[in-house]
């Protein structure tokens, strides 16, 4: 019996080394970032173009960029990714064409984002002719991102007692009334927490928009959807590794930006949910 | 019930079941965009060749597209993120579901989640200025632009997947299997090692073939550190290039149109169908692990 409880003390040790193992990393990634960053971070660097050749100036047009980039995509992936999830959880029965579309969902979470960037290339700049454009790379965004709204969706649906939906029914509701006064306002929450957090995770894509619509060194602002942008994780890959003699500070403070803007959006998801949580009345 | 609420109703009706079907309709045109490029290589360069052959010189002459090294780089890549991440990653998911006390449960968690929204050039840009020239020059490697360096970024990438699907798989073992390995007398590391662990070990799986496609798939990370050395790599210490990276890194400088632009297709199209199969097997792991 001694002998067990000696070998679970070592035993919980070391998982308790592993565990320090795997957060200190992210913390001192993220410390890194900060330390070196910071010191270049002003208000010219995030509100002035570059100039001479990226070496000078700010940052921008990379940072509207990105933020064009997925508001376009989020135009277009939350109608499409929330009226897919109520067809699976409110009106879909259980025949091939859901399993059809449940297998789809599966399989567009696992494509990478490369593929992604490829099939965007074919399809909206070459095939469909709309050139390297915002509108090409929020095409792209919006689908990779529809599988994960889908499914965050499809939770904060799901969470809300059946309940509520039979009542509604009883009282004559048809089933879309049903579903737009008694389910969707209390799946509200959910849906829009788990949006801003996808969003967030589009913001920092670069594989996607690398042939779609990021633009090497455009230093003014788009004027319409067919314009290329500068987008922040590709001017971040861009001056790291594709111009010499960048100065590295540039490029911290450029990552300094990236993660705080994606972290912002992910402080946005979390009071949400907290300030929604508060509200949650059963 | 009046005539426009019911016109209305249908309508959003057709919305919402369209909605459903372009879900379809994306992954099939993927495929078919995919499929319809890479037959146009195989048009004028043998399958055979694209499948087997062992060099990769798009731009010599003749050209030459073979898959083979492009395969390997991320086939060693992914193995040694995978050798890293899945012992230290369920080791982690082991702590926070058995060990950790809630409040450094919930702590844990978070941070974890952190980890996900890391962008993954951030990562790179890191593994550039920091981690290869530490490997370097800790090792002696002759470059720290090699395949280690993007494994162990990528393991790092990996772990968020494998320890929240892990977590997912230790928590739902049913209490009355621990119950019964108490009243038995065992110790809590007993249960969970001997009790506990192999009956999540179906969704422990899922969240390994989750992992593997998450690596595989991964893109600008490899391309930033692995070197870009399109050879049939003899080790993990060597530079080497995936297939993401080949299609990041070329797409570019091709024409649309040209052999090398339809070759790019068709590396995708390898990608696409690698990470189907493995998505299928951890979604099938998965089912299982629910029932």
């Amino acid at each position: 019996m001694n002998a067990a409880k000696i070998r679970e003390k070592v035993a919980f040790s070391i998982l308790g080394l592993i565990t320090l193992f795997v957060v200190a990393p992210i913390l001192l990634v993220i410390l890194y970032i900060l330390k070196n960053g910071i010191s270049t971070i002003s208000w010219e660097f995030v509100t002035q173009a570059p100039r001479n050749g990226m070496k000078e100036g700010g940052i921008f047009p990379a940072i509207v960029g990105t933020i064009v980039l997925i508001i376009g995509a989020m135009l277009f992936s939350l109608p499409v990714g929330v009226l897919a999830a109520i067809h699976l959880v409110e009106y879909a029965r259980d025949n091939f064409f859901t399993r059809l579309i449940k297998l789809s969902v599966v399989n567009l979470s696992g494509i990478p984002s490369i593929v992604y960037g490829l099939f965007g290339f074919t399809l909206f700049v070459v095939f469909l002719k709309l050139g390297t454009s915002i509108l090409a790379g929020s095409l792209t965004l919006a689908i990779m991102s529809l599988p994960v709204i889908i499914t965050a969706t499809k939770e904060a649906l799901e969470s809300v007692p059946a309940s509520f939906r039979e009542i509604s029914l009883s009282l004559g509701a048809t089933r879309w009334q049903t579903v737009r006064y008694c389910v969707l306002p209390y799946a509200l929450p959910g849906i829009l927490t788990g949006t801003v957090l996808i969003l967030s995770r589009a913001a920092g894509e670069t594989a996607p928009i690398l042939f779609t619509v990021a633009a090497f060194y455009l230093p003014r602002l788009p004027r319409t959807v067919f314009d290329q942008v500068m987008a922040l994780p590709y001017h971040l890959y861009v001056i790291s590794t594709q111009v010499p003699n960048m100065p590295l500070k540039l490029s911290f403070a450029t990552a300094f930006v990236l993660i705080a803007l994606v972290f912002l959006m992910n402080l946005v998801s979390i009071i949400l949910r907290a300030h929604f949580r508060k509200k949650k009345l059963w | 019930m009046g005539g426009p609420r019911k016109i209305s109703e249908y309508v959003i009706e057709s919305w919402i079941k369209l909605s459903g079907l372009l879900v379809v309709i994306f992954v099939f045109l993927i495929f078919l965009f995919l499929l319809r490029d890479s037959l146009s290589l195989f048009g004028v360069y043998p399958l055979g060749q694209f499948l087997f052959g062992r060099n990769w010189l798009p731009i010599s002459e003749p050209p030459k597209f073979g898959v083979v090294p492009l395969v390997l780089g991320s086939i060693y890549v992914t193995a040694g993120a995978i050798i890293i991440c899945v012992p230290v990653g369920v080791g982690t998911a082991m702590f926070i579901d058995e060990v950790a006390p809630k409040s450094l449960k919930h702590i844990l968690k978070s941070l974890v989640e952190i980890l996900t929204s890391i962008p993954s050039v951030v990562l790179g840009f890191i593994g550039i200025v920091w981690l290869s020239p530490f490997l370097k020059n800790t090792f002696g490697l002759p470059t720290g632009m090699c395949g280690l360096t993007g494994s162990l970024l990528l393991a790092f990438m990996a772990l968020p997947t494998i320890i929240s699907i892990s977590e997912d798989a230790l928590v739902s073992v049913p209490r009355a299997y621990k119950e019964a390995a108490f009243g038995l007398g065992a110790t809590r590391w007993q249960t969970l090692w001997r009790v506990v662990l192999p009956s999540a070990a179906s969704g422990i799986i899922a969240g390994v073939m989750l992992g593997i496609g998450r690596v595989i798939g991964e893109t600008m990370v490899v391309m930033m550190v692995t070197g870009n050395s399109p050879v049939i790599p003899k080790s993990i210490l060597q530079p080497l290039r995936t297939l993401t990276a080949t299609i990041a890194g070329e797409m570019g400088e091709t024409v649309v149109g040209s052999d090398h632009y339809f070759a790019l297709f068709a590396v995708g199209l390898v990608l696409f169908i690698i990470t189907f199969i493995i998505n299928f097997l951890a979604d099938a792991f998965l089912r299982r692990a629910r029932k």
